[in-house]
């Protein structure tokens, strides 16, 4: 993957001139190719990754594993779609295996979820079956640790 | 007891390692922010581990031959012709060692008798005098400077060779400077040595991590194989460290008596670790690549941060350190280091540490996290600053 990219993964908010240094590119070179990314859609946006448990307990977090049957009419790009609009859904994934679709839910309760999956969910033609499983604990998101890292041990010598 | 009567007057006669001082130091302050570290901050690839895993799980836990496994030694024989164009034999060339430093070790013990001079460049890692001088060897420092690269160059060499010159080190890519030595550097070092006995121990152990150039051996030369000792190791290239695993290639009469030593002090390097390195050098290329690209970020990063600070800083094209001038401060590397530590609780080892050509330097280690330098660089502009405003109140 392109330096400039595999930074930015890490930590969106560094600056054109601090990814110029690190990178051995010129600032402006760093601000055109971050353009272009914007503009081609490789770079789809930029968001913060923290700790919810710390800002907010209200919440619930569920991925739903979708059983689909597509149709004629109506294959699993349209399914996604359909699913993809309501704000509690975070991602959506096709996926291979036992099941279809992967949806990740975030909702302020237990009840929503349930609500969600029951009326919304499982109500779209084409849909099967539904498995939901909670989320408990978050450890890495991102490829960043939300969990405190081991302390650095190593000695001078 | 009196113990003065008792102890070996060469390891009484040693000097502790400048690096400990300031570690001892630092050990009793809280907070504190090292830079002085000389080990990857990475884990050791997992597949290595995983390896390791495996190789306990089936219960290997013998001996190897005293060479070392005999695999291994057949995939270092295939890593080093790949690099250097030279093919060891795994029979007769090569030791297994725990780590660089017993290759080191074995190769001054396997050649140097007293009296016998080793020429070494300095600043340079901490270990080459010492153990040169336990065998009874003299030590012949040649001073590199930051006008020429720090590294090491033929009219600087001629003059120190005399008839007691047994061996020259070599320490590319080096620690602290991160000087690397190119072909073009090599050649005329290797025209001074042809024709001579003198032999060579090249210390490759940053061989892996160079930026934007490929590290080139001395054993590549034409006519230097026949004189080289080959030193190199998984620590720093697949952040290996406290696997200790390292190993030499050499003709193979030198092999032949390094091997008896290594045999009698040592029996053979850690069984575990030797499987696990057969994966190291097989499959990690990739793993290499990733920190090499990390070093190299963090590498500029300090580049840039110590040049807005105005403290001038050679381009250290290999190894993790950058060697940043602190003479304009007007303080020598002791005292930089020293109210550095105390005011910022910000640890980087003094140049000195490296031989006394090290005076006027510091050693900054980038094996720590992009955030964790950042923050470090921060402490030591505070400092800067400060120093300077109290300087300039002295002045008035």
């Amino acid at each position: 993957m392109d330096k400039l990219l595999k930074l930015l993964r890490t930590n969106a908010r560094l600056s054109d001139a601090e990814l110029a240094v690190m990178t051995g590119m010129t600032e402006e070179e760093v601000t055109k190719k971050i353009a272009e990314y914007e503009d081609s859609g490789v770079i789809k946006g930029y968001s913060t990754v923290f700790d919810e448990e710390i800002v907010s307990k209200d919440y619930v977090r569920a991925i739903i594993e979708l059983k689909v049957t597509p149709k004629a009419q109506v294959g699993y790009d349209d399914i996604a779609r359909l699913i993809a609009q309501y704000p509690e859904v975070e991602s959506i994934y096709l996926v291979s295996g036992g099941y279809d679709l992967s949806v990740t839910l975030r909702c302020k309760s237990l009840k929503e979820v349930s609500d969600y999956v029951a009326q919304r969910l499982a109500t779209i033609d084409g849909v099967v079956s539904t498995t939901t499983h909670f989320f408990l604990q978050k450890y890495k998101e991102s490829g960043i640790m939300l969990i405190s890292e081991d302390k650095d041990e190593r000695v001078l010598q | 007891m009196d113990y003065s009567k008792i102890l070996s007057k060469r390891a009484v006669a040693l000097k502790p390692s400048g690096i400990r001082k300031y570690f001892d130091i630092a050990a009793k302050l809280d907070n504190v922010i090292s830079l002085g570290i000389g080990e990857p901050d990475f884990n050791t690839p997992w597949t290595i581990r995983r390896e390791a895993i495996k190789t306990l799980e089936r219960g290997k836990t013998i001996y190897t031959a005293n060479a070392g496994l005999y695999g291994l030694r057949q995939q270092i024989s295939e890593y080093t012709a790949e690099r250097t164009g030279i093919t060891y034999s795994p029979d007769y060339e090569i030791i297994v060692t725990v780590g660089g430093s017993e290759a080191i070790d074995l190769t001054v013990r396997a050649i140097v008798e007293p009296g016998d001079e080793v020429i070494i460049p300095e600043p340079s890692f901490v270990c080459y005098r010492p153990i040169v001088e336990l065998t009874g060897g003299v030590p012949v420092i040649i001073d590199t400077k930051e006008e020429n690269g720090f590294k090491l160059r033929a009219e600087d060499l001629k003059p120190k060779i005399t008839e007691r010159t047994k061996l020259l080190i070599l320490p590319y890519p080096n620690n602290p400077t991160g000087a690397i030595m190119t072909k073009e550097d090599l050649e005329p070092i290797a025209e001074v040595l042809r024709g001579t006995n003198i032999m060579i121990l090249t210390d490759e152990i940053y061989s892996e991590l160079t930026y934007g150039v490929k590290h080139f051996s001395i054993v590549s030369l034409p006519g230097m194989a026949e004189r080289t000792v080959y030193v190199n190791g998984f620590s720093k290239a697949f952040a290996m460290t406290g696997w200790r695993l390292g190993y030499l290639c050499a003709p193979k009469e030198i092999v032949k008596q390094a091997v008896k030593i290594h045999q009698f002090g040592i029996m053979s390097s850690p069984t575990v670790s030797q499987y696990a390195a057969v994966e190291a050098l097989k499959n990690c290329s990739p793993d290499v690549e990733n920190m090499v690209a990390e070093y190299d970020m963090r590498r500029r990063f300090l580049l840039d941060a110590f040049e807005k600070l105005g403290l001038e800083c050679f381009e250290p094209q290999g190894a993790f350190y950058v060697f940043p001038s602190i003479k304009s401060t007007g303080l020598t590397s002791d005292e930089f280091c020293e109210r550095l530590l105390y005011s910022k609780r910000v640890a980087v080892v003094p140049g000195t540490a490296f031989g006394e050509s090290g005076e006027g330097y510091v050693r900054v280690s980038y094996a720590y996290s992009r955030k964790y330098l950042k923050a470090a660089m921060q402490k030591i502009e505070e400092f800067l600053t400060e120093l300077r405003s109290k300087q300039e109140i002295a002045d008035d």
